[in-house]
């Protein structure tokens, strides 16, 4: 049933190109903002990790607010509802189907992010971005979902979503950029902080089981 | 209506306010680094408690709506909620006024537990807008108790992650209060008992004037008034 539904949900998007290619020039952009505002050519290590992080976060954000747009204007919810099937299906799906942008997402902005900004070189770095970018794709996921499937019945859901899920992706942007700050240094570039991935994947753990369990009741009527 | 229970809490509220305000200024020892002004610890930290326990009292009363379906405990939720954020005001701004007081700054990012707090409070705010945008009133209490799930969740996990962060550049000890000289600590503790007084008066208060607020507009309505 989760594939089936993840199947429609990439299906949609394949065909709508509603979130991805939006979500990945937004990253664009908001490198060259960064170019502007610090006035800088390049930049390393802690700073570097600041930057793409939270441009990650901002071009997420966009597809957190769009995830169930559709499902909620064009009836999505009230025939997902009459199928007999557990309804956490559904947040598995969405999640997946979230997980599968940022990844897209993600390869685009981080060689842009490389050609763009970064001041060493991305090749050297990359092997170690994987794990804190797998794991805070994963909180991104769940945390979003869940976000976003709270904020789209409401009156002003394009401003909720972001003020809810700004505050929980905090410790997500601290273990992530955290992470990735050796990486990225200019020199002597050291391997990603492993206490900071155990942090990550703690806090993914006890997200994806609170959407888990709470998910069910945003979907009764 | 006639609220002993009320007129109790309240009168032992404000007691307790006088013994605890009594001992600050009269018994408590004057610290010897910042003076007079580590006073201001007895109505900041207890504030801080009193208000983190409120959020995630919320959280715990939501769990009880969404299990029982009775809109009592979303409303108790609610309460709760919205208490802890009037009391969490009160925490940044005396946290504010300590760290102007005694490091110079207004805000300062160092101290994790000030930051962690700051998180909490701007995902809290968020509370009301969230809830009051749902018309359907079923809706609201339920979208609310889910939110109220998750952010309660989220304090504890908040906390943990902050300090993690902060770490590194200052080690700190765990438990600061559990050094402190007795007849500090003593007067901690009465100023704490107060404060959670105090909390469960206004919670108290707030309930029964949405309850009677309820009451009236149902027998307005049934008297035809609407």
């Amino acid at each position: 049933m989760v594939l089936a539904l993840l199947r429609k949900e990439l299906l949609v998007e394949l065909r709508t190109l509603e979130s991805i290619p939006g979500m990945s020039l937004f990253a664009v952009t908001i490198f060259v903002v960064f170019h502007f505002a610090l006035n800088q050519n390049a930049v390393a290590g802690q700073e570097a990790a600041g930057i793409l992080w939270v441009t990650l976060l901002l071009a997420a954000m966009l597809g957190i607010n769009r995830l169930f747009v559709a499902d909620a204007d064009q009836g999505g919810f009230d025939g997902f509802l009459l199928a007999p099937v557990e309804r956490s299906a559904l947040l598995f799906a969405k999640a997946l189907a979230l997980l599968a942008y940022l990844l897209v997402l993600e390869l685009v902005a981080v060689p842009a992010f490389g050609l763009l900004l970064l001041e060493p070189s991305l090749g050297q770095a990359l092997p170690g971005l994987l794990a804190p970018l797998v794991l805070a794709d994963l909180g991104l996921a769940a945390i979003g979902t869940l976000i976003a499937a709270l904020a789209v019945r409401t009156r002003a859901r394009d401003l909720l979503g972001p003020l809810l899920a700004l505050p929980l992706l905090i410790p997500i942007v601290i273990g992530a950029a955290r992470a990735t700050a050796p990486l990225l240094a200019a020199t002597h570039p050291g391997g990603p902080a492993l206490r900071w991935l155990a942090t990550l994947a703690l806090y993914d753990l006890v997200f994806g089981l609170i959407a888990y369990a709470v998910f069910d009741f945003l979907l009764e009527d | 209506m006639r609220l002993p229970g009320l007129r109790a809490l309240s009168v032992t509220t404000a007691l307790a306010f006088c013994v605890s305000l009594s001992l600050v200024f009269f018994y408590a020892p004057i610290e010897a680094e910042e003076g007079f002004l580590q006073k201001i610890f007895y109505l900041h930290v207890p504030l801080a408690i009193v208000s983190l326990c409120g959020f995630v009292l919320g959280g715990l009363l939501a769990i009880a709506h969404l299990r029982t379906r009775d809109s009592k405990w979303d409303l108790r939720s609610y309460v709760a909620i919205h208490m802890s954020l009037i009391f969490g005001a009160g925490v940044l701004t005396t946290g504010s006024i300590w760290a102007r007081a005694s490091w110079g700054h207004w805000w300062v990012w160092d101290e994790p537990t000030l930051v962690s707090y700051l998180i909490v409070f701007l995902l809290y705010t968020t509370y009301q807008p969230l809830r009051f945008a749902i018309e359907d009133p079923e809706r609201q209490s339920r979208y609310a108790s889910v939110f109220a799930i998750t952010a309660g969740a989220f304090v504890p996990l908040n906390f943990i992650a902050v300090r993690l962060s902060a770490s590194y550049v200052h080690p700190r000890v765990l438990g600061a209060a559990s050094n402190l000289p007795g007849s500090m600590a003593f007067t901690f503790l009465v100023s704490l008992v107060a404060m959670a007084l105090l909390f469960a008066t206004l919670c108290s208060y707030e309930l029964t004037a949405k309850r009677t607020r309820i009451l009236l507009k149902a027998r307005s309505r049934i008297l035809g008034f609407q």
